[in-house]
């Protein structure tokens, strides 16, 4: 088994500094050595995005970024956006819309909708249907969704 | 990390990132091409103001790439060296006579090479790199502005899937004529493959029904897809037909 890494980064605002197993996905030490478990395991293989989170600010799948790929930068995950403004109103907007059932894929769902009201897309359905491709829901089948976010995304 | 999820590949004792040098990041101007770093994420292909002025097709690449997430850290370089047939970037790459910039350091001393990217892939998953060098970047030779370059896809659907097929032309077009003509095909055979059939049947011709039709049957025939569950070989050579010609009906 290699040997840990120690790495630095910032995590949801403050600064961090652990030891990772160099085989290890941001992921796993999201949810296993961090006990953040808000961020989802849900394909393990970049295809259902229930893992996304920000990575220098861009959304990216934390089941396929090393977890020693963190290092020196900026990491933001479910937990740390408690108390941003637009993933709150993205949030309460699944609530009113029904946009959430059994709520597995939703932290990166919320995740996603966030960056994609941050870019201004307004309510334009394809804009915001093309910007979740990366995420998978199993029981909503998407139009309510969409629905919250262009919901959020409209009333600027 | 995909590959060694699926249990394709197992990690090598020792892992190295690459992500701190600079000489691998970033598109600049180098003479009469493009140097495209082997680490310019797909997004930053689609945000890029040189890829967007002279290599559009890879812009439409990128777009069609996966998903936001995954657009947000795979690689052009990756993409490369993963060497799959049906890797999105390579179509553009070939249709554009990119070259593979590789270097090693095999004595303390820095070398490099430049391959032509039609010599670069030997089969799936397998290129002409060595064990101890790295692709540093992709070049793409700056052509004559207006070129008519079109990227074409077919999946079974619009995100985070595997091209059945897909088609990249590249051409000069004078008084609806095209010259120095590139088609290339993903996922149609054991490599990205170049169609110089298809080339030869376009080039220096006025693009008619009966030259676009002659065009789109000639590539037909110089493909040699399989039989996977993604796609029966017969579908995939009639879908090369039917989408070369609605690729050139755009470039009439």
């Amino acid at each position: 088994m290699p040997l840990d890494q120690e790495i630095e980064f910032t995590l949801n605002g403050g600064p961090r500094r652990v030891a990772v197993n160099p085989e290890m996905s941001a992921l796993t030490m999201l949810r296993e050595t961090l006990g953040l478990t808000g961020t989802k395991y849900g394909c393990g293989e970049g295809e259902c995005g229930a893992c996304t989170v920000l990575l220098d600010g861009r959304p990216v799948n934390a089941c396929l970024l090393f977890a020693v790929d963190c290092d020196g930068r900026e990491l933001v995950t479910i937990e740390g956006l408690a108390s941003d403004p637009v993933a709150g109103r993205v949030q309460q907007a699944f609530v009113e819309y029904g946009a959430v059932q059994c709520g597995f894929c939703t932290p990166g769902f919320v995740m996603q909708a966030k960056t994609l009201v941050e870019r201004h897309l307004g309510a334009d359905r394809n804009a915001i249907a093309r910007g979740i491709e990366g995420n998978l829901c199993r029981c909503t089948g998407y139009r309510k969704i969409i629905d919250a976010i262009a919901s959020v995304a409209s009333a600027k | 990390m995909p590959q060694s999820k699926a249990g394709r590949v197992a990690f090598e004792p020792l892992l190295l990132g690459l992500r701190r040098i600079p000489e691998l990041h970033g598109v600049a101007r180098d003479g009469d091409s493009l140097r495209i770093g082997a680490l310019v994420t797909m997004t930053e292909l689609m945000e890029s103001a040189l890829v967007r002025a002279h290599c559009p097709i890879l812009v439409e690449a990128a777009d069609q790439f996966a998903s936001d997430q995954v657009r947000n850290v795979a690689t052009i370089g990756g993409n490369v060296c993963n060497a799959s047939p049906a890797g999105d970037t390579l179509v553009p790459l070939l249709a554009l006579d990119a070259e593979v910039e590789l270097v090693a350091k095999p004595n303390g001393l820095l070398t490099g090479r430049r391959v032509p990217i039609g010599e670069f892939f030997k089969g799936p998953g397998k290129t002409l790199r060595a064990r101890h060098e790295i692709v540093a970047a992709l070049r793409v030779p700056i052509g004559v502005p207006g070129r008519f370059m079109r990227f074409f896809k077919l999946g079974s659907r619009p995100a985070l899937d595997i091209s059945a097929i897909s088609i990249g032309v590249c051409a000069r077009r004078d008084a609806g004529v095209l010259s120095e003509v590139r088609v290339a095909f993903g996922a149609v055979a054991p490599v990205p493959l170049r169609g110089r059939a298809t080339e030869a049947a376009l080039e220096g011709r006025q693009l008619t029904e009966a030259v676009i039709e002659t065009a789109a049957a000639a590539a037909r025939d110089e493909v040699h897809p399989i039989d996977d569950f993604r796609a029966s070989a017969w579908y995939r050579r009639e879908m090369v037909h039917n989408m070369l010609k609605k690729v050139l009906a755009d470039a009439t």
